[in-house]
């Protein structure tokens, strides 16, 4: 059955983050009677715990609804859900790719945000027709009015008639699909053409393999095809193509260019079917790729070790099956002296980092020790050589090094007029470098600096919501490397270097973090039958220390009667604790030591 | 176990007081006399149910908790050791023990008490500093101790012991001294130095959370003593007892020679004991269990109670805990090194078949290495840095 494409529309939902992005996309499909409501799970497309708990989206998810419009024709709509968070910036690029239009959501009440000018240029940079749609216009702080301006002077997107809706009540959101059909384009694509189809996501099943999700934007794609990813190379026999259900895969005859849908084709690993790679058949290979692929690189590092070293192998395993879902997370094996044997992982970004480590202790059921996550740093040698250090231990001795880069992004903050002084003043501490500042409207602004990445994958997010009371946002992207003077700030715990405790700091700062460190640990490290020195060392230069003191007295005087279960269960607490500690030399220290490098600007 | 197989103590739980003190998290509240006597009622009939299947055994001590015993009317409290009498088989050489507080017993109830067999009485005197009573929520003053104390001496009463504690909010190691001095002038035969917890669900909860975090993790405090100071107050009571001639004969007690409490030691010493009335609890054929802990549910249950049923279960059970002999061998030891003369390899083996050298070997020798534990004549024991850094030891025998 041929599908007629004017009939068809493939779309995104683009928001900030908290504009009521998943819960447009559920109404939606309850409208079009995907679902009755009474089968609605709140935010069908989030269907990872980790994702409906965060209410974020991790994963694109895309689903196929039909609507019978007004004057009686059926369509075809293509919903695209979209991850909303910098560090998956590169799978939101490619989802709009698979897209011909989107629907920009702004939240009614505080208008644009710094994601939503950012997921607005992505979507006009891919040509998208971009729809726009006020939300929670049923909040009492909402200013419909003052919104659709922004809109149009920001952004310059005619809104006057945009749907002013209600998400979560369903206001209104028949308009959002009138206007899908009247604004959005069909799209094209000749059926004939040479197979050339979009990797937007993929999803392994372990009974059928990697499943594809792809856009066709030229020929047929057909099971029984052998097809050919063109920047991997992979070659495969097609299983199976078919569309998105709600939540479940639903096979087809064929994808036709201009639909959306998925293959199967027994593939072992998502590796061989990268985001954002070119799908064609491999006996009528199409001329050439579909722009804009590139391979993900992770930006953050740290290393992760199982808490009971006995776990290794699981934790090995549980690493192997979530690589098999997310090709941007990176692993190789590596040895702590005080954590043992564990891997150093890389990652997009801190979410992922977040999200990677909770998937690991809640599907999987380890306990982890995470190492203070780090940035990749180039270090040129003398001798001509560069290595790329993911791992602070592993940096040569000073002796060997010419000079040392760090890699930067180019950030923009918006921020409301009155919290500019204290952004600039964040910015600044953190070594950003001035750019620009434009005024978007009178009372806002759009701030941009290049910042060291170091400086800004702990708690930068956080210190610009705490001096901004929220009303910053903050969108960044990779821009390059800079030379800079770094040092290795390393941690002697009775006298011994604990490797997991060394990071890489700059030179400046390496005092003020030293001491702050030292004087965290002494806080973190509970008192032991002797006296134990922390110190904080660059080089052979001790820089701060700090004294855990002897303990003195750790008496249960009382015990009630004849409770021995309670003096039981207070002691039992008291070792329990002790299962959580690492033991380095004679020094027990607590796993949560391990990171807290990540909490020196705290207080 | 064949060690103890033949001997059980008692414990009769009054979960009555006048007023509740603002430190205490023990199961107790006021209740008006209907409840009083329906609960003597019900205590009576578990006596009496309990008394039917244990008869045989050899009861060597009886504790009398609360709550606050001496506040039951005195005739309850007869019938309810005469109850015992009748249904338990008591050593006449068992220690027989009431607590009573400053202020609820006359020199008449010290007299019913000897009559129906009580021998020992432990008052609770807390401090005999005017500003640290009225800071503890007690409703009685030093002077009401006292005529307490001349009253339980006059009835005959030859073994008392007195509770103090340490480690009150503003506590000074010199205000602790004229506690003690004025104690031990009366020259009770007991002791007991308690350290203050900070109980969840307290009035003192409330006051001093903040403080007693800041006093666990070794900060400066702001009312509560700090670690060192609180360790100081310890160290300051061990002393001075020690010096008015008493010995320590575990963490937190001290007695003259021939005085020390049997049925605390027999909680150390894991000998089988039975707790009778709300929320009691028990330790027999290595199972741990306990009561219930709400009173009309208590009061209630006994009428389910059926004398001539031997396969009922009790309905006034909560919780019950099989332990395991890994579990057993555990609270041997880190009950058993809470007394100053620690534990009997001789008893390790009685109790379990095994030599402790071969179970605890690797920690034992961990904490000879650390100083903290010595071993001779045939008994392992913490020494005086090992007693102080208790927690620390006993943690290491659990697995």
């Amino acid at each position: 059955m041929a599908i007629d494409q004017s009939k068809v529309r493939n779309f995104c939902i683009i928001a900030h983050i908290d504009h009521g992005k998943s819960t447009l996309a559920d109404r939606l499909i309850e409208k079009t009677g995907l679902l009755t409501e009474r089968e609605m799970q709140a935010q069908v497309l989030d269907n990872m715990e980790l994702e409906r708990e965060r209410g974020i989206t991790i994963k694109s998810q895309a689903v196929r609804l039909i609507y019978h419009s007004e004057d009686g024709e059926e369509y075809i709509l293509n919903l695209i859900d979209t991850p909303g968070h910098v560090d998956f910036n590169y799978e939101v690029s490619r989802s709009l790719a698979a897209c011909d239009g989107a629907i920009l959501v702004v939240d009614a009440a505080q208008g644009i945000e710094a994601q939503t000018l950012a997921n607005v240029y992505l979507a006009l940079d891919h040509d998208l027709e971009v729809l726009p749609v006020i939300n929670k216009v049923d909040l009492p702080s909402a200013d419909p009015e003052r919104v659709i301006n922004e809109i149009e002077d920001v952004i310059g997107l005619e809104a006057q008639d945009a749907p002013q809706i209600s998400a979560k009540t369903g206001l209104n959101v028949e308009q959002v699909l009138a206007q899908v059909i009247e604004k959005l384009p069909a799209p094209t694509g000749d059926p004939s053409a040479p197979l050339q189809a979009l990797i937007f996501d993929s999803l392994y099943d372990s009974y059928r393999g990697v499943i594809v999700f792809c856009r066709v934007k030229e020929g047929t794609l057909k099971a029984g095809d052998t097809v050919r990813m063109m920047a991997t190379g992979a070659s495969f026999d097609v299983v199976e193509v078919g569309y998105f259900g709600a939540g479940q895969f639903i096979a087809c005859d064929e994808l036709s260019a201009g639909m959306v849908g998925y293959m199967t084709a027994s593939i072992k690993n998502v590796k061989d079917t990268r985001v954002g790679d070119t799908i064609t058949h491999a006996n009528r290979p199409c001329a050439e790729a579909l722009p804009g692929y590139k391979k993900v690189n992770p930006m953050v590092y740290c290393g992760l070790y199982p808490a009971d070293g006995a776990k290794y192998p699981d934790l090995r395993d549980a690493l192997e099956k979530l690589q098999l879902n997310d090709a941007a997370l990176q692993y190789e094996p590596e040895t702590s002296i005080a954590l043992g044997f564990g891997f150093r992982c890389g990652f997009l970004g801190l979410l992922h980092l977040d999200v990677i480590q909770e998937r690991l202790e809640r599907e999987y059921n380890l306990d982890l020790v995470t190492t203070a996550p780090g940035v990749v740093y180039r270090v040129h040698k003398t001798d001509g050589t560069m290595i790329e250090l993911t791992n602070p231990s592993n940096l040569p001795d000073p002796s060997e090094i010419e000079y040392m880069e760090e890699p930067v992004v180019d950030a923009e903050i918006m921020v409301t007029s009155e919290y500019i002084g204290a952004i600039m003043d964040l910015c600044q501490e953190r070594r950003g470098v001035y750019v620009s500042m434009e005024y978007m409207e009178e009372t806002r602004a759009l701030i941009k600096y290049v910042l060291p990445l170091n400086e800004i994958i702990y708690d930068f997010f956080d210190a610009l919501k705490s001096r901004s009371r929220g009303y910053a946002s903050f969108d960044y992207e990779f821009k390059g490397y800079v030379q800079s003077e770094l040092v290795k700030l390393d941690i002697l715990i009775n006298r011994e270097t604990v490797d997991a405790l060394s990071f890489i700091v700059f030179k400046d700062t390496a005092y003020e973090r030293g001491r702050k460190m030292c004087e965290k640990l002494k806080e973190e490290i509970p008192r032991h039958l002797f006296e134990i020195p922390i110190q904080a060392a660059v080089g052979s230069k001790i820089i701060a220390r700090e004294t855990v003191k002897a303990m003195r007295k750790d008496v249960l005087a009382k015990c009630y009667g004849g409770d021995i279960s309670r003096k039981r269960k207070l002691l039992e607490k008291q070792k329990e604790g002790k299962k959580r500690m690492r033991q380095v030399g004679n020094v027990e220290i607590p796993q949560e030591a391990f990171m807290s490098v990540l909490k020196l600007d705290e207080d | 176990m064949e060690l103890y197989k033949d001997i059980l103590e008692l414990y009769i739980h009054i979960p009555f007081c006048v007023k509740k003190c603002d430190y205490c998290d023990f199961l107790s509240g006021c209740y008006d006399e209907d409840i009083r006597r329906s609960y003597t009622d019900a205590l009576c009939r578990e006596i009496k149910w309990r008394g039917i299947r244990l008869g045989s055994k050899k009861i060597t001590s009886i504790y009398i908790g609360g709550g606050t015993p001496s506040w039951l009317e005195v005739d309850y409290m007869a019938r309810i050791m005469d109850t015992v009498h009748q249904y338990f088989h008591v050593d006449p050489l068992a220690e027989v023990t009431i607590e009573c507080n400053p202020g609820t017993v006359s020199a008449e109830n010290f007299n019913v008490y000897r009559s129906v067999g009580i021998n020992r009485i432990s008052i609770g005197l807390q401090s005999a500093n005017a500003d640290e009573l009225k800071l503890l929520g007690r409703i009685h003053t030093f002077d009401r101790f006292l005529h307490t104390f001349e009253f339980a001496r006059v009835a005959g009463f030859s073994d008392i012991s007195v509770d103090i504690m340490t480690g009150l909010p503003g506590q000074t190691p010199a205000k602790l001294l004229q506690t003690i001095h004025q104690v031990c002038r009366l020259q009770p035969e007991h002791i007991s130095a308690y350290s203050l917890i900070i109980e969840k669900g307290t009035p003192f909860y409330d006051r001093y959370k903040f403080d007693a975090v800041k006093q666990h993790a070794g900060m400066a405090t702001e009312v509560l003593p700090d670690e060192n100071q609180e360790y100081e107050l310890y160290k300051t009571a061990q002393m001075q007892l020690v010096a008015h001639g008493y010995e320590q004969y575990e963490i937190s007690n001290y007695a003259k020679k021939g005085h020390v409490c049997q049925h605390n030691i027999g909680y150390w010493k894991r000998v089988p004991y039975l707790g009778l009335g709300l929320g009691a609890a028990s330790l027999m054929d290595e199972v741990r269990f306990s009561n219930e802990r709400n009173i009309h549910d208590y009061i209630a249950h006994a009428d389910d109670l059926v004398m001539e049923n031997f396969n009922q279960e009790s309905p006034m059970m909560e919780e019950s805990e099989k332990l395991s002999r890994q579990a057993a061998m555990e609270e041997f030891m880190f009950l058993g090194l809470r007394m100053n003369a620690g534990v009997s390899r001789t008893e390790f083996r009685q109790a379990f078949g095994l030599e402790i050298d071969g179970v605890y070997g690797q920690t034992i020798q961990r904490l000879r290495d650390e100083g903290l534990l010595e071993a001779a004549e045939g008994r392992i024991f913490l020494n005086e840095r090992g007693m102080d850094l208790s927690n620390y030891a006993m943690a290491l025998f659990l697995q």
